[in-house]
């Protein structure tokens, strides 16, 4: 209490600018004159009296100081001094404040940009309370080599008994035809259980979510919208609910609107952008039956409280061996079936975490250079004002004092860089977002907050005590003699800085030749990958999607066999073709687009082949993909052997298909799979023919090109999400309505969406590397830019500190040069040093992103060098313009100077 | 020089505030003296000491200070103590006490009182 109260009383003297001397020379005057007289009844002289008065009172210069320590906090008191000081030593030199405030404005600003982008995605990845509560449960089949294969519903209701789980929720991302308003159109949905809001413990804005205790079979007639479709689709009409709206074919009743910031925990971006939810038991029609090994639905969960996921994850494991022991049919031994949790957090990042690491990474380096080069700046400044500082020194300043004003010095310097890179990121922001790929989770969400600011605050104060403070040490470690004397020539304090700027730059050069290494694999990577054999031709080819309806009563749907919708899909090609600039047209369904898949639309089959009991082996799951006879020919896939689908090839022809190079690779090794009959579901008794083989194509994967695929007849098995593929002369802006009008023209209620060419989808699987390989390019020039800054700077340094040496060089008779060349020689044994630790670095740092990396090894010989020769010429260039000054010195001038 | 002790940390403001607190409102020079004379002339101050830790205890709210007139009718700065200081005082005296207390059984312990 006693000490606040002193406290605030001298912060507010300190703040009011209230000042004591005047009282105290006052009372010092009263005290004296007391004393005298009491001295002069004591009988000395009226001088001695005065005298022995003030040498009792004692100096008072030093009780001045006290008091004045005691008014007011000296402390603060000297910062603000400091600072005041500084902004006049940084006006008296804007070249040197404008260089230094724009480094580590690049650098705060870039890393803040980072940052950014990771406070959205990483740290704050979901919307919903106790975020670290939710997990998404994935199945693993590790003996058969599958991976998250979602789970079925006898497992869920034991998950929700286990007591591990507040709750647990299954759902399962589908598209929905919303008909009864002008246009049909199709929308992201998801079937859910009815504890779904409840788990991720969000509530409806407007009406309610779905009660989680119900327990009715089937499809429940309710839906809950997101304030998005609400918007767009009903005017945000704020009687929406007991509304009814038509979803493919179905009335369902509107019972809630979520709220405006409400996104669902979808693995893709399409599935974050769901906009509507309908609840379901997930037993009865329209659902299969719930089997063990029937595992279609996504699940996700949230913990019991205070249970860590390790904890969680122990109590699974038990679960799940008691399972397997109870069910040894549904859970063969060859699968190694297994459950695993993964924070709802990592599943939703997933992929692009990696990415954004290394971007961190990389912009971490370019703020080191950054302040790295402003650290050298500060040391090159206090060479040239060496005078200066020793003058304090000799005049009594603390070494302790000098440093504190250095420190304030680069504090001020590395915060006023921190503010101008927010503010340069404030003012381009906009523009850096539209770098930053869509595909990238949590996009819109990306802002500059406070989080954001402070951490941009906390890192300049950071760098500026770090960077600030070794500098300070060196420079206040002045020898004051020789420094008066001369100048600081030749003084030990001097050399030591000397060195101290060489291990700066070397370091500088090293952090920049490791970010240049990166940015070359990223790019050869990325390059390869551009120029990579497709084994398709995307050119002039486009894709045009639909979605047939799915209606829950069997009975209500007309699209339910191969031969009803064959009519339908056959008049529709017919009348594409007949569109302008059309030549070719196809159709299949979502897994076979081409590079455009999300993980939703791999469709993975059980492929059991005749001859390999059921029983003795579990399946391998094999990507399937359904399409017409003319989607090869469209999309140039090339026949190796056997045949492709004819129009003869109908539902009641014996089913056929078409695998790949790789298929057969993998499951019939040696051997023609051409005749061989395979089972593509487990519960399906009929067997389908292998009829051909065609060429591996990238069609899956870029970094790819054996994965095994099978192709099924669409006539013989039907589907419904649909891409209808053309090619030609298109032109994309009209080729959605008129494909629109013909698919209408067939069946008024489909939908027509997302019409992209082949070569947009390529550069969309692309996005996110383009995006980092873009991003750590530019920070990788960014990098080299500021370390050849810094050695030019202390090449200039050094050929300044040995001026004087040159001179009489050249007054000797040296070659201009042989200068020359002795300055040259400096730069590049900087460079060297720096290329040979950057080496050590870059390859350490390229093992560490082989994971991002395609077609080049890690410590690929070429990009090594070409980075290490670039870099080191660079650092000659730099050195060359001190050199031509070296070797232009007058000997005369310079030794008359001196 | 070593006859005449200085005054030992912390132990001044105590001697203040008990000053203040015995003879009512004094002025800088006075307490100085009292100070020396109560200690019987041994404690020697370095009298402009005190107008720092005058402040101090100000800040503190344990003395206030205002402008008035001395005895022989010149302008000078009292300070009286106040309620808080008051307080301090007693603790401050308490704790001393009780301090001094265990030091003198320190100096008067002998080997064979100790078990």
């Amino acid at each position: 209490m006693k000490f606040l109260r002193r406290f605030f009383i001298r912060l507010s003297n300190l703040a009011a600018g209230r000042r004591a001397d005047q009282r105290l020379r006052e009372e010092l005057a009263e005290h004296l004159a007391f004393q005298t007289e009491e001295n002069l009844r004591a009988g000395m002289s009226p001088a001695e009296a005065r005298r022995q008065a003030v040498l009792k009172l004692g100096g008072a210069e030093a009780i001045r100081e006290d008091h004045h320590a005691e008014q007011s906090l000296p402390f603060i008191e000297n910062l603000l001094f400091d600072l005041k000081y500084t902004a006049r030593m940084l006006r008296r030199s804007p070249g040197f404040a404008f260089v230094a405030i724009a480094t580590m404005a690049l650098g705060i600003g870039a890393t803040t940009a980072i940052y950014s982008v990771i406070d959205a995605t990483l740290l704050h990845p979901l919307p919903y309370p106790n975020p670290s509560e939710l997990v998404r449960i994935e199945d693993d089949l590790p003996g058969v080599g599958a991976q998250n294969v979602n789970v079925s519903v006898p497992e869920w209701k034991d998950l929700e008994n286990s007591g591990i789980f507040q709750n647990v929720a299954l759902d399962y991302f589908n598209s929905g035809n919303l008909t009864g308003s002008e246009q049909p159109t199709r929308i992201a949905l998801k079937g859910v259980t009815p504890n779904y809001f409840a788990m991720l413990g969000v509530g409806a804005q407007l009406g309610r979510t779905f009660d989680p205790g119900d327990n009715t079979p089937g499809v429940i007639l309710e839906v809950v919208i997101s304030d998005g479709l609400w918007k767009r689709a009903f005017g945000a009409d704020p009687r929406i609910l007991g509304k009814t709206v038509r979803l493919d074919n179905d009335v369902y009743q509107v019972v809630g609107v979520m709220p405006p910031g409400f996104r669902d925990p979808g693995q893709t971006s399409e599935e974050r952008n769901t906009e509507l939810w309908y609840p379901g038991g997930f037993t009865a029609v329209p659902f299969p039956p719930p089997l063990r090994n029937s595992r279609f639905w996504t699940a996700s969960a949230r913990l019991k409280p205070g249970l860590s996921m390790a904890a969680a994850q122990a109590h699974l494991d038990a679960l799940v061996d008691a399972l397997k022991k109870q069910y040894p049919a549904d859970y063969p031994a060859q699968e190694a079936w297994t459950v695993r949790l993964v924070p709802l957090s990592e599943s939703v990042v997933g992929s692009v975490r990696q990415s954004l690491i290394l971007l961190f990474g990389a912009v971490g380096f370019v703020l080191l250079i950054s302040c790295v080069n402003v650290a050298n700046l500060l040391l090159a400044r206090a060479s040239a004002r060496g005078h200066e500082i020793a003058v304090r020194q000799a005049l009594g300043a603390q070494r302790t004092r000098l440093i504190r004003q250095f420190l304030a010095e680069s504090l001020l310097l590395f915060l006023l860089g921190g503010l101008a890179g927010i503010a340069i990121l404030f003012s381009v922001g906009k523009f850096l977002l539209r770098l930053v790929p869509e595909s990238l989770p949590h996009m819109n969400d990306i802002s500059v907050n406070w989080g954001v600011l402070a951490f941009a605050l906390a890192v300049s104060v950071a760098a500026g005590t770090v960077f600030g403070l070794a500098p300070a040490c060196l420079i206040s470690r002045y020898d004051v003699n020789g420094t008066l004397r001369q100048e600081g020539r030749g003084s030990s304090g001097t050399r030591e800085r000397s060195r101290a700027r060489q291990i700066l730059v070397v370091s500088e050069l090293a952090l920049s030749l490791v970010l240049m290494v990166a940015a070359g694999l990223l790019l050869r990577s990325f390059w390869d990958l551009f120029k990579v054999p497709l084994g398709f031709n995307p050119s002039r080819a486009m894709t045009i999607e639909t979605w047939l309806p799915y209606p829950n009563d069997p009975k209500t749907d007309i699209y339910s066999t191969a031969t009803q919708e064959a009519v339908m899909l056959r008049e529709v090609l017919r009348r594409n073709r007949t569109l302008p600039g059309v030549e070719e047209t196809a159709v299949g369904d979502r897994a076979a687009l081409p590079l455009g898949h999300r993980k939703d639309d791999r469709n993975l089959s059980p492929l059991i082949r005749e001859g390999q009991g059921v029983q003795s082996s579990q399946p391998p799951l094999i990507d399937t993909s359904i399409v017409s006879p003319e989607y090869f020919h469209l999309l140039g896939m090339t026949l190796l052997r056997g045949r492709l689908f004819v129009d003869q090839d109908l539902q009641d022809t014996p089913s056929i298909a078409v695998i790949n190079q790789a298929a057969a690779r993998t499951y019939w090794p040696n051997q023609d799979p051409v005749g061989k009959r395979v089972r593509l579901r487990a519960e399906k008794p009929d067997w389908t023919t292998i009829v051909g083989v065609i060429a591996d194509a990238r069609t899956e994967s870029l970094a790819d090109a054996s994965i095994p695929q099978v192709y099924l007849d669409i006539y013989q098995r039907p589907a419904r999400d649909l891409a209808f593929f053309l090619r030609g002369q298109l032109d994309p802006s009209a080729i959605s309505e008129q494909v629109r009008e013909q698919l209408q023209a067939v069946d008024a209620e489909l939908p027509v969406f997302r019409a992209e060419t082949l070569n947009e989808v390529l550069s969309t699987s692309l996005s996110v590397r383009r995006f980092s390989m873009e991003m750590v390019a530019l920070f990788a020039a960014a990098a080299l830019l500021l370390a050849g800054l810094g050695i030019y700077g202390t090449i200039s340094y050094l050929v300044n500190e040995q001026r004087r040496e040159i001179a009489i060089r050249l007054a000797l008779g040296a070659q201009r040069g042989t200068i020359l060349k002795m300055v040259l020689r400096q730069g590049l044994t900087l460079a060297a040093a720096g290329a040979g630790v950057g080496l050590v670095g870059a390859l350490i740092v390229s093992h560490l992103m082989a994971g991002l990396l395609f077609g080049v090894s890690s410590n690929d010989l070429p990009t090594f060098a070409g980075v290490t020769v670039v870099l080191t010429a660079v650092a000659l260039a730099a050195s060359c313009i001190p050199a031509l000054t070296a070797m232009r010195l007058d000997p005369i001038t310079t030794l008359h100077s001196e | 020089m070593k006859d005449k002790p200085d005054v030992l940390q912390g132990t001044l403001a105590l001697m203040v505030l008990k000053t203040l607190d015995v003879l009512g409102p004094q002025h800088g020079y006075g307490i100085a003296r009292r100070i020396e004379q109560i200690s019987g002339d041994i404690l020697v101050l370095n009298q402009g000491t005190l107008y720092p830790l005058l402040l101090k205890l100000e800040h503190e709210g344990s003395i206030a200070s205002q402008w008035g007139a001395s005895d022989n009718n010149r302008r000078a700065r009292f300070y009286r103590i106040t309620a808080p200081g008051r307080k301090q005082l007693e603790t401050e005296t308490s704790d001393w006490e009780r301090t001094a207390q265990i030091i003198e059984r320190f100096f008067n312990v002998k080997a064979e009182e100790l078990p």
